[in-house]
This record gives C-alpha cells, sequence and structure tokens, in this order.
C-alpha cells in the first residue's frame, strides 16, 4: 500500500493506506484521533470538520492523497487546555448535549471567526447551517459565537 | 426502589484498586451476594455510586445512560448534594451492568430523575455519614460534634480536619447507616441551581469517548450486509470478491446478514461493495407506503376498544355540525447523530461488551444468549451515547456484533454506516387516524370517535398485551383529558412486515399531534378560539389550563391570521402569520407550547415557540430549557421533513440528502418558562417534544383555513 506523510495538529505522521482512503478513516482508525466524527460519510452533516491549511473541509470527503502538504488541524489540536475562545464560550454557555456533533461545530465556529471575527446572524446561518446537531443545541451555537467574538463577555 | 425503606441495606467495601478506598452502595441483597457481585466485577471495579479515591477525587458510579439529556450532571447534583463534596472533584462514569446491584439498567420513558431522586441523595447521605463516623473514631469524639464541608471532615473544638481522601479507607470499614436523614429543602445548596454539565469539556476537545471510538487489542472492524428488502433473507453468497480487497480479513454470515471484517472501516466498507450475495426476497418485497397505507385503512373499524364513554355513536348522529378527518404520521427514523455501533469480544471465558446503549441488562442477556455463557461472564462498558432517543435501546447492533465476534474468534467493531442506520427499522410507527368529532349549537363539542391504527411496539419487542391494547400506542388519545361527554377511542395493529421501536415520546409523538389538531378543527367549526376552548374543556386538568394560559399569555396569544408586513404595492411578498397551540401531559409533566408561523413565498418557517413546562420542581433549570429546545427541534424536524418511506419493501431514504433534519438557520427563538409549583417531579427528556408539531399545524390551520392532516408539513408546504 501506498505510504504517505501528512501533518496533523503541528506533527508528521506517517501512514500506509490505500490513496482513497478519507481521511476521516485515516485520524480515527489509523492514527486513534478519534475527536473528529462520522456521521454520514457524504459531506451532509459536517460532524468530520477539520481545518485544512487554515480552512474548513470534510474529513469524509478528503482523501489522504490529495492532502500533500496542508496541515490537518483536528479539535485535538485546537487547543490543549480548552482555552481556545470557542472553547471557552461553549463552556461558558454549555452548549453540549450527547456531544456527537460538537468537534465538527467548534472546528466550523473557529474558522468562522478566523474569518469574520464578529460574525453576523446571516454569516453564522451561513456557516453553521451545514452542521447538523441531532440534539438542537443551535441556539446556544448562536449565543456562544457572538460571545466567543465578544472576548467572552455576555 | 426506595432507599429510604430498605431493610437489609448492604454495605460492602473493596479497596485495594490505586486511589478506590471507599466503595458505598445499597441494594436489597444480603452483605453475602453483595460481596460476591463485587466480587465478580474485579478488583478495583465498584459497584456502588459513589467511589471516593485516596487522592481526594469522588468518583459517581451511574447506571444511567448520558445520551445528551444531562442525567449524569443531574444525577451527581443529587449525590453530592448530600455527600458535600466540592464539584470540581466529581468524576461521572457509567456503571456496569449489574441487575443485583442497580436494578434491570434501562434508560428511558423520562424516568431518571423519578426514579432516583431519592435513591442516589440517601446514597450521598450515607456515605457523608460514613467519613463522619471515621473521623470521630479516629479523633474519639463524639460524630456528634463533626460536620461536613466542602469534601472534609471538620471537628470545630479541637480544629481538626480530614479530607475524604484521607478517610476513605476508614470509612470503607464502617456499617451503613440505615436510613439516613436528608437535608431540608430550604438547606439544597445544589439542587435547583443553574450547574454546568460535567461532560461538556471531554465534549468540546475530542477526548470523549463514544461506542464508535473504543479500540481494544486485536480488534477487527466490521459491516454488515443486509438484506435489500424488510422480511428478506440471504440465499448464498461469494465472499471471494470481498477478500480480494486488501485489509479484508474474514467474511462470514451471521442472522442479520454477511459480515465483512477487515482492519479498519474504509477497507470493510470496500470489501462490502465488493460482496456478492443473492438474496431471498422474503413475502414483503413489494410493500409501499401505498400498499401499508390501504391495509391501515382496510383495518380501521376492527380496532380494540380503548375507552367508551357515553354514547357516541347517537351523540355523532344528533351533533349540530360534524366533523370528519383522516390524520397519517409516518414511519421516523431516530438518525442519532452518532449511527449505532458496538464492540464486541467474544472468547470462551467471558465476553465483554462496550457500547452505548440505553438498555444494559437486555445487552447482558443477548450478550448471554448469543455465547451461552453465564450472565455474570458478559460484562457491559456502557460508553458516551452520540444521541439515543429509544434507538439506543434495541440492540440490535449488540446482537451483531457479539454474533459477528462469536462466529469471527476475533474483538470486533460493529459499524453501521448511515444508510444501514436509517435502513435497519426500528421506526416511530406509522400512524393511520380516523376522526368524527360532533359539535352543538353553541360550539361546544359533544362527541369525539377517534380510531387508530399503528403498528404495536409492546408487540415488537415480544412483550404481550393486555385485552389486545398495546399502551404505547395510545398514550394521550386513550386517556383524551378534554371534558367531551361521549368519547370512543379504538386501536388496532395491522401487522406491517417493517420494524417499529420506542422513539422519542413513544405515541405522544403522533397522538398528541393527532389529538390537537383535530380539537382545533372542532373549535374551528363552532368558532371558537382555540385557547379559550381548550380552557373551557380543561376543567378536570388544572395543571394543563395553567400551562396553556401561561404559555398563551408569554406568547402574546392572537388567533387567526396576522398581516405582518407588505414588501411590494401589489401586496406581493406580504408575510402573513399566525400562532398555534398544544398542549399535554405525558411523563409526568405537563408542557403547552405557542408556535409562531408564517409562510413566505410558500415556505414554512417557525420564528418563535413559547414553551410553558410543568415538571413539578427544578432540579437544574438549565437542563430543563436544554431539553426543552432539544425536544423542540427534534419534534419541528420530523413536522417539517421527517419522513421514512417504504418503497419495493425495503426505507427509501438513507441519508441526510433525503431525510433531512433541521439546521440552524431554521432554529426558532425558543422561550421556556418553567412551572414548578410542588407537584411531583416529571419528565422532561421527551416531554418537549409532542406539542410542536400541532402547534406549528394549528397555526398552518390558522393561516390558510387548511387542516394540516398528514405529515411532514413539506410534503404539502416547501419548508
Ligand atoms: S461525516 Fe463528513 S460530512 Fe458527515
Ligand atoms: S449535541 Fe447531539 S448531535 Fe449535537
Amino acid at each position: 500500500m501506498p505510504k504517505y506523510s501528512i501533518t496533523v495538529n503541528g506533527t508528521i505522521r506517517a501512514v500506509d493506506v490505500p490513496a482513497d482512503t478519507p481521511l476521516l478513516w485515516v485520524l480515527r482508525d489509523e492514527l486513534d484521533l478519534t475527536g473528529t466524527k462520522y456521521g454520514c460519510g457524504t459531506g451532509q452533516c459536517r460532524s468530520c470538520a477539520v481545518h485544512l491549511d487554515g480552512e474548513i473541509a470534510y474529513a469524509c470527503l478528503v482523501t489522504i492523497q490529495s492532502i500533500g502538504d496542508q496541515e490537518v488541524l483536528t479539535i485535538e489540536g485546537l487547543s490543549d487546555d480548552l482555552s481556545h475562545p470557542v472553547q471557552k464560550a461553549w463552556l461558558d454557555v454549555d452548549v453540549p448535549q450527547c456531544g456527537w456533533c460538537q468537534p465538527g461545530q467548534v472546528m466550523t465556529a473557529a474558522a468562522l471567526l478566523e474569518e469574520h471575527p464578529s460574525p453576523t446572524d446571516e454569516q453564522i446561518d451561513e456557516w453553521m447551517s451545514p452542521v447538523l446537531c441531532r440534539c438542537g443545541t443551535y441556539g446556544r451555537i448562536r449565543t456562544a459565537i457572538h460571545r466567543a467574538a465578544r472576548g467572552g463577555d455576555r | 426502589m426506595s432507599g429510604q425503606v430498605l431493610s437489609r441495606r448492604g454495605f460492602v467495601a473493596v479497596s485495594g484498586g490505586a486511589g478506590a478506598g471507599l466503595v458505598l452502595g445499597f441494594s436489597l441483597l444480603g452483605c453475602d451476594r453483595r460481596a460476591e457481585a463485587i466480587g465478580a466485577l474485579g478488583p478495583g471495579t465498584l459497584n456502588a455510586w459513589i467511589r471516593v479515591g485516596t487522592d481526594d477525587t469522588v468518583s459517581f458510579l451511574l447506571s444511567e445512560s448520558e445520551m445528551g439529556q444531562g442525567t449524569h450532571t443531574a444525577l451527581a447534583m443529587l449525590l453530592a448534594e448530600e455527600l458535600e463534596v466540592p464539584w470540581d472533584r466529581i468524576r461521572t462514569e457509567h456503571s456496569p451492568a449489574d441487575q443485583d446491584l442497580y436494578g434491570r439498567q434501562s434508560t428511558g420513558g423520562s424516568t431518571s430523575m423519578r426514579s432516583n431522586f431519592e435513591r442516589m441523595r440517601v446514597a450521598g447521605a450515607s456515605a457523608r455519614l460514613m467519613l463522619i463516623e471515621a473521623a470521630a473514631l479516629r479523633w474519639a469524639v463524639p460524630a456528634s460534634e463533626c460536620r461536613v464541608a466542602d469534601g472534609r471532615v471538620e471537628h470545630d473544638d479541637s480544629g481538626r480536619s480530614l479530607s475524604f481522601g484521607e478517610l476513605a479507607d476508614a470509612a470503607a470499614g464502617l456499617e451503613a447507616p440505615e436510613s439516613p436523614p436528608l437535608k431540608e429543602p430550604a438547606e439544597w445548596r445544589l439542587i435547583g441551581k443553574r450547574i454546568r454539565r460535567l461532560d461538556s469539556p471531554s465534549k468540546i476537545d475530542g477526548s470523549a469517548i463514544f461506542g464508535m471510538d473504543v479500540k481494544v487489542p486485536g480488534m477487527l472492524t466490521a459491516l454488515v450486509a443486509r438484506p435489500p428488502v424488510f422480511g428478506g433473507s440471504v440465499r448464498r453468497f461469494d465472499p471471494e470478491p470481498a477478500l480480494a480487497v486488501p485489509g479484508v480479513r474474514q467474511v462470514v454470515e451471521i442472522p442479520s446478514g454477511v459480515v465483512v471484517a477487515a482492519d479498519g472501516f474504509w477497507a470493510a466498507k470496500k470489501g462490502r461493495d465488493a460482496l456478492e450475495v443473492e438474496w431471498n426476497p422474503g413475502d414483503f418485497g413489494d410493500a409501499s407506503d401505498e400498499s401499508i397505507r390501504e391495509r391501515c385503512r382496510s383495518m380501521a373499524d376492527d380496532g380494540a376498544v380503548v375507552r367508551s364513554d357515553g354514547a357516541t355513536t347517537s351523540a355523532l348522529e344528533e351533533a349540530a355540525t360534524r366533523i370528519e378527518a383522516e390524520y397519517e404520521a409516518p414511519f421516523l427514523a431516530h438518525a442519532t447523530m452518532e449511527p449505532v455501533n458496538c464492540v464486541a469480544d467474544v472468547r470462551a471465558d467471558g465476553c465483554d461488551i462496550w457500547t452505548g446503549t440505553q438498555a444494559q441488562t437486555s445487552a447482558q442477556d443477548i450478550g448471554a444468549r448469543i455465547t451461552g455463557l453465564p450472565t455474570e461472564k458478559v460484562r457491559i462498558h456502557t460508553q458516551m451515547l452520540g444521541g439515543g432517543f429509544g434507538r439506543r435501546s434495541r440492540n440490535d447492533f449488540v446482537a451483531d456484533a457479539v454474533e459477528a465476534s462469536k462466529a469471527l474468534g476475533a474483538p470486533v467493531k460493529l459499524m453501521y454506516t448511515r444508510e444501514d442506520d436509517m435502513r435497519a427499522g426500528s421506526y416511530r410507527p406509522v400512524a393511520y387516524n380516523r376522526l368524527v368529532g360532533g359539535v352543538d349549537g353553541r360550539g361546544m363539542p359533544t362527541a369525539w370517535e377517534h380510531r387508530m391504527v399503528s403498528p404495536s411496539i409492546l408487540l415488537n419487542i415480544g412483550a404481550r398485551l393486555q385485552d389486545g391494547v398495546d399502551p404505547t400506542a395510545t398514550e394521550n388519545a386513550g386517556n383524551l383529558g378534554y371534558s367531551i361527554p361521549n368519547i370512543h377511542v379504538t386501536w388496532t395493529d395491522p401487522g406491517l412486515p417493517v420494524s417499529v421501536h420506542f422513539w422519542r415520546a413513544v405515541s405522544n409523538s403522533q397522538n398528541v399531534w393527532v389529538t390537537e389538531c383535530f380539537l382545533d378543527e372542532l373549535a374551528a367549526a363552532g368558532g371558537r378560539d382555540p385557547v379559550d376552548f381548550r380552557l373551557a374543556l380543561l376543567g378536570d386538568h388544572p395543571r394543563r389550563a395553567r400551562a396553556l394560559r401561561l404559555a398563551a399569555e408569554k406568547a402574546g396569544w392572537t388567533s387567526g391570521a396576522v398581516r405582518r408586513t407588505q414588501s411590494g404595492a401589489d401586496g406581493s411578498g406580504a408575510t402573513r402569520s399566525a400562532m398555534g397551540c398544544a398542549v399535554a401531559e405525558c411523563f409526568g409533566s405537563v408542557v403547552a407550547q405557542v408556535a409562531e408561523v408564517e409562510i413566505i413565498d410558500g415556505v414554512v418557517r417557525v420564528p418563535r415557540v413559547v414553551c410553558a413546562i410543568d415538571c413539578g420542581f427544578v432540579i437544574n433549570p438549565d437542563t430543563i430549557e436544554a431539553q426543552m429546545e432539544s425536544g423542540i427541534v427534534y419534534g419541528l424536524s420530523a413536522a417539517l421533513y421527517g419522513k421514512i418511506s417504504i418503497e419495493n419493501g425495503a426505507a427509501a431514504e438513507g441519508n441526510f440528502d433525503r431525510y433531512p433534519i433541521m439546521r440552524l438557520r431554521e432554529m426558532p427563538r425558543v422561550e421556556t418558562h418553567i412551572i414548578a409549583e410542588g407537584d411531583a417531579l416529571g419528565g422532561i427528556g421527551e416531554v418537549g417534544l409532542p406539542c410542536i408539531a400541532p402547534a406549528v399545524c394549528n397555526a398552518l390551520f390558522a393561516l390558510t383555513g387548511e387542516p394540516v392532516r398528514s405529515l411532514p408539513i413539506g410534503d404539502r408546504y416547501r419548508s
């Protein structure tokens, strides 16, 4: 099988998998990074959201051979200690319920705030609507993003 | 089980495990059996609810499943309230499955708080008294002179104090107090407060371990090729094309289909795609929505009588106005965000099962049945559940995994793809309803006839019916709470090939929609305001009336359609909006909701929902609000979009493209108002759901004059 070397959360990792293997399964099955979740496998739920060179990407659709030297950032690499502003706001608002969608929500919100440090409701709608949550945490997600944008103030 | 009335309360300590000094627990067992039950769990594995580590951490072992509903945090609040341990020292974990210690473990029916409210406080109080006793013995002072604060026992007269961790080993050797006194509500410092969830940090840094995240040494990952139609079976298969896929290790047959086991998910998926199976079609290969509907309709007159008050037939004949309607609700998939899965390791000497299940005892029974091992050799390691909603009490995924591990001779992670999960059956039952209502000259209802045809969940799980009625099919229909003199309700099971199961709020999910919408039809027939109409009929149910009044007041209730804005000179782009209401009582709680609905360019939108919840009293208001939001979103997704269609004997929908769920941009503003007037504690995990569909449909009725008699709404209106 082909060998690939990819940079994940700042570390170079070597894997030996078929070229068409989605990044999602490389992360979960090969690298034991199970924070990135499987929800649909077809680009419809974004439970699998990661950053590729800072851009949001669907790990279930991106294949290992297409990664090249792009840097992969997963939820495990977002911060060491829950100190990312999005994580802080998420804790303040107590967003999670079952939690399965939450890594994808947090990674997407982090990318949104990189692009729009003070997002409008419309921008939040546009960026966050692709990320499904079956538990209905949407209202709190909106609140938490506004809170993170204000630097943690209520 | 009530902790305060136990006569033979057992207490056993296990020590020796690192950090595991004190174990407290209560059960109906004698001490010997309890010790044996603990022994069977192995050293360091604890079977009670509280474990005090020598490092001062306190672990709560919880027999209920955490699937998002916040039960671990709430149970921890109850334990910590009496134990007097600082909140930041608490760890929670799922307890092992042990029926002798915990009773039958099953999380459903919104019962966790109701069944544990006393049990957990007693456990916490008893542990506190033992820690005090241990300190008193050490200091040779009366226990009455010692008190507990902040995770320490203190003796004020001498100024001495010891931490729980320092006392854990000594306390572990003491007798558990028989009936520890509990705090008065006025002394509570946690119960009733807005407390943050204990599991949030691990859920936003990726460290929480769910069933799908489990990895055990030597584990294979497997997918099952299942029959493409309900009732089908394997005729023959050729494993070679699958085995030719790199990474595929074995192909074996189990009762539910053909297992392709590989080194990881991707190889298993490619292997299953390559596998060639010939199927027996079974008897239902041509089942369709249409054939199911016809069957249900044809059986509407055959039902068993659920309730019969007065003389409905003659009252309907004499009614000034008579309304007839057919209401139809579809099959629904749970679509938990984490598709179901299970890791099983079957060996000659035992079986280990790691999974997110809502029903540990049944999982254990399934493991024992398939392996032939004694129950205590089947160990259930409950993991975080990526959503439950009833789906994870089915345990079909546990059976698949145990069968697969047994056949493979290796530990296996049995996965379901999203499509496998969505097409596996276990749906919310389809429901056909025929209703006839009679209204008198004053506009008040005189007669109500409701005939239900809907598959029985109890029959599906192998239970028996009493008097031909499945009570899980008739909630909020048989016990209709409105004062109508003549009521006749029947139910029958149509005997369909599609399996059904508990789905959040169970039959309340369709019956409240049917009855609350038909009630609005009767109100309209008599020219009555929907809220006033209900209040006039709720004389026997003051809690429902109170909740409805509160929701209507907070919403600023107005009946009929209201013109909101008008953008074009010709009136094009005008927005008309209307409110709809519904009220229900289930799971020990009462909910009333008012939904504001608008149709913009043919698209239905729900900008605002006002929810009044009366759950007796409050353990954690934040959790109540979260569960109302959750129930509303889950119910609104179903109302707007939810439908599993049966085509050629199979579910047509497999993924979120054809089974959409609500997205953030559609999220209404939800305003929750809690009523806590001292009634018995009610459940909150499901009760937020049933009213949203009828509230929205009643608003659409007010807006368009057309009742919405079939779901999803999206079939008629774009949404
Ligand atoms: S798993 Fe990638 S979008 Fe759903
Ligand atoms: S928190 Fe459960 S799916 Fe979002």
